[in-house]
């Protein structure tokens, strides 16, 4: 009966946009993990003898733990002995050196995603490691970065190039059983990309990665390792997608960031994994696990992410606030439509003196959607002073989807400070109507309620990403209304 | 400019409007009065095309032409504006860019191109000249904690930004003090002219005093009880409504 009934069943039909296959050749492992493969993996990589116990070590302890069942996401149990662990483009096999050598196929898809491998790249100051699949294919702008000490590589790469930093901070900040997928990516991870900013640099470009599945049957289970000395500053930038297919695919990435005194990372995620359709078949698994260590004096990390993608995300991008006066924040837009399930939050460990976190996090339900917010605040007995200020705001379109939130706050010193906001409110008849009285069609009315809604977060991502993540909600809230 | 004939309005399955009928010529300022529940807002909402306000009979003619089949936005795009009792909280979008975005989407329907930054600019500082507006203002979010007489003011800019050819104005005296009423009221009147009609829906004749109708009309009961000129609102001030409640009962 009302428009706005009708508008709201409507932006439900969404397209998805990179659902294409690329076909390539490719080198498939065959389907089950087992030491074998996790030593297959390691010598194709042609990996010293030292990663490789580090990945039967974790081998070993995954086989001991289970699966994390506390979330609130539902999905038929995984078979991780149909899965296969590694994927590669076959050119990869002797290494592309330059974008001459890449298969023109891999470039094409770059291009349809719209990822700038080339020259206009270079304009808008983005050095891109793009993995596909499993490898990290192509680094583009590596002169420039090395030039200024910079190192920005694949983690394959770095692990012969860089063997004291990888050995003394991969696995630090996420232990390698810290939960069941931190010890299966630990275990037969395949590649990621690797940052080191040395002291006193402040990165002059953002950097970015590009992450596509495109195998089927294919797992993902990248590792992406950022370490800024002291003084230093680097904003990093990661963007998701896959293939639309019938079946279920995982992707357990792990990504770990440390910053010494006085160093900042800014780490921004525009996160578009096939969500599957309608019905809720098909789609990522996106179980991830991010922290941040603030090991030094007055260093910062600040996680900002888009998620509209994934049909299940399981992902908690973390800071712990060490070193004194250190900065945690968590800006986060997460949307569940159709079957989507999404249980995503934060967790800001607090351990230094006037350590100080920010979250803040808008969640928005349409169709089916779930969408919980799980958020961690926990007050350490030596962090004097410390503060925290959370805000958590949902925004239900339709009757048929929920938003739940669940803040866990642990505070063991008096002095510490904590300030929890949250909300809950549906895209009101009034204000559609409203708007649609100054001339605004539904949609349009729709879109700009949403985006005001995410604007807190929006305005924390550079702004060539912002107008993509814009977009991207628009897309994917096409028919939600209507 | 606006025909109104035998409209028969439900709001939740109960009859509201039983039978209006009201017909406005270009220039002209139109006041409707009436009691509590006598249907006032109901048509202004039937009028703008409020989902929900269902009409069962009669028609509603903006310049010639049913609008019942047109959605609230194709309406605002052919002219129609509605300066809202209650104006609504958008939190997160400036004013500015909703001004915009409005002016915008009724120039698209006019087949005309965007406003570039530098008029829009210039044109929005004259129009906030004309209600004693900050240009700060613009800054902040759509109507979010702004004061009642500022959501007022908001209101008629936005009427004088989009130059619609009738406004209706739903009690846009309430919640003003006196030098607010002042400032909405000669905001109002600047935007009189020979082609752009006006009905003006008020409890008090106090707003009468100040945007001067041609007709006043009287709504008892989801009619038009009584019609005259503005005398009439001066006689409603000092007898009250009940005398006409009792004749449009008789």
């Amino acid at each position: 009966m009302s428009t706005s009934q009708e508008t709201i069943e409507a932006i439900a039909e969404r397209k998805y946009d990179a659902g294409f296959v690329t076909e390539i050749e490719s080198e498939t492992l065959p389907p089950g993990v087992d030491e074998h493969v996790v030593r297959h993996i390691s010598s194709v990589k042609n990996e010293p003898d030292w990663m490789t116990e580090w990945r039967l070590k974790a081998y070993g302890r995954w086989l001991e733990m289970s699966e994390p069942n506390w979330a609130h996401v539902e999905y038929p149990a995984i078979d991780f002995q149909s899965i296969s662990y590694y994927s590669a483009p076959k050119s990869k096999a002797d290494g592309p050196k330059s974008l001459d050598e890449v298969d023109p196929e891999l470039l094409k898809t770059y291009e349809k995603l719209g990822i700038p491998l080339y020259e206009q790249k270079m304009l808008a100051g983005v050095a891109v490691d793009a993995v596909f699949d499993s490898v990290s294919v192509v680094t583009t702008f590596k002169e420039k970065l090395a030039s200024m000490g910079v190192v920005f590589c694949p983690l394959s790469e770095a692990v012969h190039s860089h063997p004291e930093l990888v050995k003394k901070y991969l696995g630090s900040v996420v232990p390698v059983s810290d939960n069941y997928y931190t010890a299966l990516n630990s275990a037969v991870f395949s590649d990621g990309s690797f940052v080191y900013i040395p002291e006193g640099v402040r990165c002059p470009m953002e950097l970015s990665t590009y992450f596509r599945i495109n195998e089927a049957k294919t797992g993902q289970f990248e590792r992406t390792l950022i370490i800024a000395d002291k003084g230093s500053y680097v904003s990093y930038l990661e963007g998701c997608t896959a293939p639309m297919r019938d079946e279920n695919q995982l992707h357990a990435a792990v990504v770990e960031l440390v910053a010494l005194d006085d160093a900042e990372i800014k780490y921004s995620t525009v996160q578009n994994w096939y969500p599957g359709d309608e019905n809720g078949r098909g789609g990522i698994y996106n179980f991830v696990t991010k922290r941040g260590a603030c090991r030094g004096k007055r260093s910062k990390i600040s996680w900002t992410q888009v998620e509209t993608g994934s049909a299940i995300t399981w992902k908690y991008p973390s800071c712990i606030l060490q070193g004194d006066e250190s900065v945690g924040e968590f800006y986060s837009v997460a949307l569940s439509n159709h079957r989507q399930q999404a249980d995503t939050g934060t967790k800001m460990i607090h351990l230094g003196r006037n350590t100080r976190s920010t979250i803040v996090s808008k969640g928005i339900s349409a169709g089916r959607g779930q969408q919980t917010y799980r958020g961690l605040v926990r007050m350490g007995k030596n962090a004097h002073g410390a503060r925290n200020y959370t805000q958590c705001d949902s925004l239900l379109m339709g009757d048929t989807c929920t938003a739940d939130t669940v803040p866990y706050i642990e505070v063991n010193n008096p002095t510490a400070q904590l300030e929890h906001e949250a909300t809950t409110s549906k895209i009101s008849d009034d204000q559609l109507f409203y708007l649609m009285q100054r001339g605004l069609s539904e949609e349009d009315a729709v879109n700009m309620i949403v985006n005001g809604f995410c604007k807190e977060v929006f305005r924390e991502l550079p702004m060539e990403f912002a107008v993509e993540a814009q977009k991207l909600l628009e897309v994917s809230l096409e028919g939600a209304v209507g | 400019m606006l025909s109104i004939e035998n409209l028969h309005v439900t709001v939740d399955g109960s009859p509201i409007l039983k039978g209006l009928t009201l017909k406005m010529g270009p220039g002209e300022v139109h006041a409707i009065m009436g009691p509590n529940g006598s249907g006032k807002s109901t048509l202004s909402y039937a009028i703008a095309g409020r989902a929900g306000y269902t009409v069962t009979s009669g028609d509603i003619l903006f310049n010639g032409d049913s609008v019942l089949d047109m959605g609230p936005d194709e309406r605002a795009q052919a002219g129609l504006f509605l300066a809202f009792q209650y104006p609504v909280e958008i939190p997160g979008v400036r004013s500015r860019q909703f001004l915009r975005t409005s002016l915008n989407a009724l120039r698209k329907a006019r087949g005309e191109d965007e406003i570039a930054p530098g008029p829009f600019l210039r044109l929005l500082r004259e129009k906030l000249a004309l209600v004693q507006m900050d240009e700060s203002f613009t800054k902040r979010d759509v109507n979010s904690g702004f004061s009642g007489g500022e959501k007022k003011r908001f209101e008629v800019l936005q009427m004088a930004m989009l130059e619609p050819s009738l406004c209706i104005l739903d009690e846009t005296d309430s919640g003003l003090d006196i030098d607010a009423l002042r400032v909405v009221s000669a905001g109002v009147n600047a935007l009189r002219n020979e082609s752009r009609s006006m009905l003006v829906i008020t409890h008090y004749q106090r707003l009468l005093d100040h945007i001067e109708p041609d007709f006043v009309h009287v709504l008892v009961n989801g009619r038009i009880a009584r019609s005259g000129d503005k005398s009439l609102a001066l006689d409603l001030e000092k007898r009250g409504y009940d005398w006409i409640i009792a004749g449009a009962a008789a």
